[in-house]
């Protein structure tokens, strides 16, 4: 049984009220935090070694010590809740179940960082979320946990709940700032960072939800103690968010210390493949990143077990291996269609790329387009190498890594199911009636002897 | 201000040639100080026009070196617009195969869906894209599906828009908002269908609205008033101006014979506007007695189906880099147009034609 930090109260009837959430020891955290000063908070989120939970991984302490701190200009924490990655809903789950563990988290990290105005930008899909947040940021400030003079420190804090419309590209952070702005919902150039000029060109730090909701248990215990939990460079627990062919979809926490191969086959959590079918291939990190095959999943290519944490997923580099990401983990059996797949994410990516510059604008649509034509049997040979042409100059070109976004799956669906595509190319009729299946892709790889 | 110390220059290093700029300077500028081959293209950078820049990717370059502080490569090829000098910084633009080879992708990118309309485009022979695929496009296109198209949009009795054509550089939406008071002209959509628009598809109605036309870098935005006229080519540039109560009046006349076809705002070097000029300059006087002509404009053959660069007489400080002093060989074009064509000889200086050039002029003869 894995350590649970953010949901270790997930069993609690009504944990997401108020009363029942500080029964249980809600806000104690708080008030350790504010006996504390802002810097030493700091401190202990760098000395807990947590990284980013929106997919780059990029440690948080570091992030925060960069916030340019100019005298007389306000400064804002902007919480980064347009989880919109295809395959991650983890931060719906914590804002859903566990608001106010989310408002704890963001009331410390703005005490922290001196933030009198913090935004949640949440998604405009999760329509029913921003009144639980609003209901439980009430009951919070009814409590006296916002407002003026927290706790008699003399700090100021509001959250305000902002709404997207819809576009997956908000959630990159200078889009997002834009769109808080009321302004379309275009990537900035960089630099500026947002951390020096951010919001109104204020300095501003974006973090992920459950990276702030991460900071409640790194102060309760100590930056130490949580970077005791996981492995290296991977510390404390993480949330996935587990979708696709496998018994028991749905919110996980894992310490990072699992195997894939446990965290697909364990009662504890996936629960294994159903109907009996065998894993075919696996995107651990939301949509955005590489896809690998079974073999490549459980096993790195030079034959050790594959972990659940940063740096095992991200073994081999993209040759070989894969990233974290967001952590919404897609699983794909042997009836599941790569080429399909890589269409539909290709079709997403056409369909949320801002227009903005010209490889993303035009390379989206193209990639889409050539896939469709594969899938349904009128694609040619030489489309898969142009397809792999196109995403090799979108990718690293753009302004956002929307593009590289768009490229990683295209790339990684050939490299790794290249066989795939060309059977789809070389059997155009029999591809419409049946899939490639599982073929050699759960095949032992062959591992040279080292010298 | 004399007193002021010495300002302490950056020095850059862009292709093996090196050059001292003030801090904050961005590599692209530092290019155009140096001119000719090293200064990579731009198609929406505008360096009149605040937070221009960055979205077509034409300029990447390579930093090889990122400062002397900080020796390490940058690991992604830049945008030069948007990237300032560092002191000590190596940057490579035509000597780097990767930025060749990611602005041959740019520009089969920006082609993709471009109608290639030009011989009854309006914008042919000064348009930044034929310029661009020029020199960095492929001779085919890759691209086997339909092109996309837009709805016809009508934005008023003087500027045409062709969706089609655009390449969404933001240039016109940066120039009607920073030129003129209300913000009526944008962005519509988002990805592969955005579009230019007005607001609510109102006419644009602002009297220097006109100065879209000249920042727009394809046919996207064209002139009503010599809509289907004439060839630009055809046409020749003169420097006049007026006594304008809106504008500085100074303005450049594209004529044939004593007729006047279209008139513009006059352009630098790197086709970019020098003084804004008001719409009744641009769209009304459209008669000799109108104006005071000053001679022919001094543009070498910048907007002649030129090779990308001025060659001539005007701009630059320096004379230009020449490819071959940078690479040590002469570059290969996808076609050298005087092979082609008896039109356009290099050694004909087009200011100094009295009339509109004609091909009488470059010593055709008929048979």
């Amino acid at each position: 049984m894995g350590i649970k930090l953010l949901l270790a109260n997930d069993h609690i009837e009504g944990i997401r009220y108020y009363e029942t959430y500080r029964k249980n020891g809600g806000y104690t955290t708080a008030e350790k935090a504010f006996k504390m000063s802002p810097a030493d908070i700091v401190e202990e989120v760098k000395k807990s070694g947590l990284r980013g939970r929106g997919g780059a991984g990029f440690p948080t302490g570091m992030k925060w010590s960069f916030l340019a701190k100019p005298e007389g200009v306000p400064r804002h924490l902007v919480c980064n809740a347009d989880e919109s990655e295809p395959g991650t809903f983890k931060d719906r789950y914590l804002m859903e179940f566990h608001p106010h563990l989310f408002i704890e988290g963001l009331l410390i990290s703005s005490y922290a960082l001196g933030s009198n105005a913090t935004y949640v930008y949440i998604r405009g899909e999760y329509a029913w979320i921003p009144d639980i947040l609003e209901q439980a940021i009430a009951e919070a400030k009814n409590a006296g946990w916002l407002g003026k003079n927290i706790l008699g420190s003399g700090f100021d804090c509001e959250i305000y709940v902002h709404r997207g419309a819809g576009a997956y590209i908000c959630g990159e952070e200078t889009a997002l700032i834009e769109s808080l702005e009321g302004k379309r919902g275009n990537p900035r150039m960089k630099p500026p960072f947002p951390a020096i000029q951010g919001v109104w060109m204020r300095p501003t730090v974006v973090n992920n939800v459950e990276t702030l909701a991460a900071v409640v248990p790194i102060i309760q215990m100590g930056g130490e103690e949580y970077a005791k939990i996981g492995v290296g460079r991977s510390t404390g627990t993480k949330l996935l968010s587990v979708c696709g062919n496998v018994n028991k979809p749905g919110v996980y926490e894992i310490d990072m210390t699992c195997s894939v191969e446990e965290f697909i086959y364990s009662d504890e959590y996936c629960g294994g493949i159903p109907k009996g079918r065998s894993l075919k291939a696996c995107i651990p990190g939301g949509s955005s990143v590489p896809i690998v095959p079974a073999n490549l999943l459980l096993k790195t290519a030079k034959g050790e077990t594959r972990y659940m944490n940063y740096e095992s997923l991200s073994d081999g580099g993209f040759a070989t291996g894969t990233m974290m990401g967001s952590g919404g983990f897609i699983v794909l059996d042997d009836a599941q269609c790569v080429v399909r797949h890589t269409m539909t994410l290709a079709r997403f990516y056409n369909h949320e790329s801002c227009g903005q510059c010209s490889p993303c604008r035009e390379g989206t649509g193209w990639m889409y387009k050539i896939l469709k034509n594969i899938e349904y049997g009128k694609g040619k040979m030489s489309d898969i190498d142009l397809l792999w042409d196109i995403q090799r100059k979108i990718e690293g070109n753009t302004i956002c890594p929307l593009g590289d976004a768009a490229a990683w799956p295209v790339a990684a669906a050939i490299r790794h199911f290249r066989d795939e595509f060309e059977w789809h190319v070389k059997n155009p009729e029999e591809s419409q009636t049946r899939n490639f299946g599982l073929a050699h892709y759960a095949d032992p790889i062959h591992v040279p002897a080292s010298a | 201000m004399s007193e002021q110390t010495p300002n302490p220059n950056f020095k850059v290093t862009i292709d093996n040639i090196s050059i001292e700029v003030p801090p904050g300077t961005t590599i692209l500028n530092a290019a155009r100080m140096i001119g000719g081959d090293v200064t990579p293209p731009a198609m929406c950078y505008y360096s009149k026009l605040k937070n221009s820049g960055g979205k077509c990717r034409t300029c990447l370059v390579e930093v090889s070196k990122g400062s002397e502080k900080d020796p390490r490569p940058m690991p992604k090829l830049m945008a030069s617009c948007r990237t300032t000098v560092m002191d000590g910084m190596e940057v490579k633009n035509i000597t780097s195969d990767r930025v060749l080879d990611a602005r041959k992708g740019v520009v089969e990118f920006l082609l993709l869906n471009h109608p290639l309309d030009c011989p009854v485009c309006d914008q042919a022979g000064e348009c930044d894209l034929q310029n661009l695929s020029y020199e960095h496009g492929s001779e085919a296109t890759r691209y086997e599906f339909k092109r996309r198209t837009f709805e016809k949009e009508d934005i008023g009795p003087y500027i045409s828009l062709h969706m089609n054509r655009c390449i969404m550089c933001f240039r016109c939406v940066y120039t009607a908002d920073q030129l003129t008071e209300r913000r009526e002209h944008g962005i519509l959509e988002r990805g592969d269908h955005a579009q230019i628009s007005t607001m609510l598809g109102k006419a644009l109605d602002n009297d220097f609205i006109g100065n879209v036309i000249d920042v727009c870098p394809v046919g996207a935005l064209t002139d009503k008033t010599f809509r289907f006229k004439n060839r630009v080519w055809f046409t020749k540039p003169v420097d006049a101006h007026r006594d304008c109560p809106t504008c500085s009046g100074k303005a450049r006349l594209w004529m044939r014979g004593e007729e006047v076809f279209r008139v513009t705002a006059r352009k630098d070097e790197w086709n970019e506007v020098e003084e804004w000029i008001c719409n009744d300059c641009r769209f009304h006087k459209k008669e000799t007695k109108d104006w005071v002509i000053e001679g022919p404009s001094k543009i070498s053959r910048s907007s002649v189906i030129a090779q990308g660069h001025y060659q001539g007489n005007v701009g630059c400080n320096s004379s230009p880099v020449l490819i071959d002093k940078v690479i040590g060989k002469q570059p290969k074009y996808t076609l050298d147009i005087h092979n082609i064509s008896d039109v356009n000889k290099p050694n004909v200086e087009l200011s100094k034609i009295d009339g509109p050039a004609h091909s009488d002029d470059f010593g055709l003869q008929k048979k």
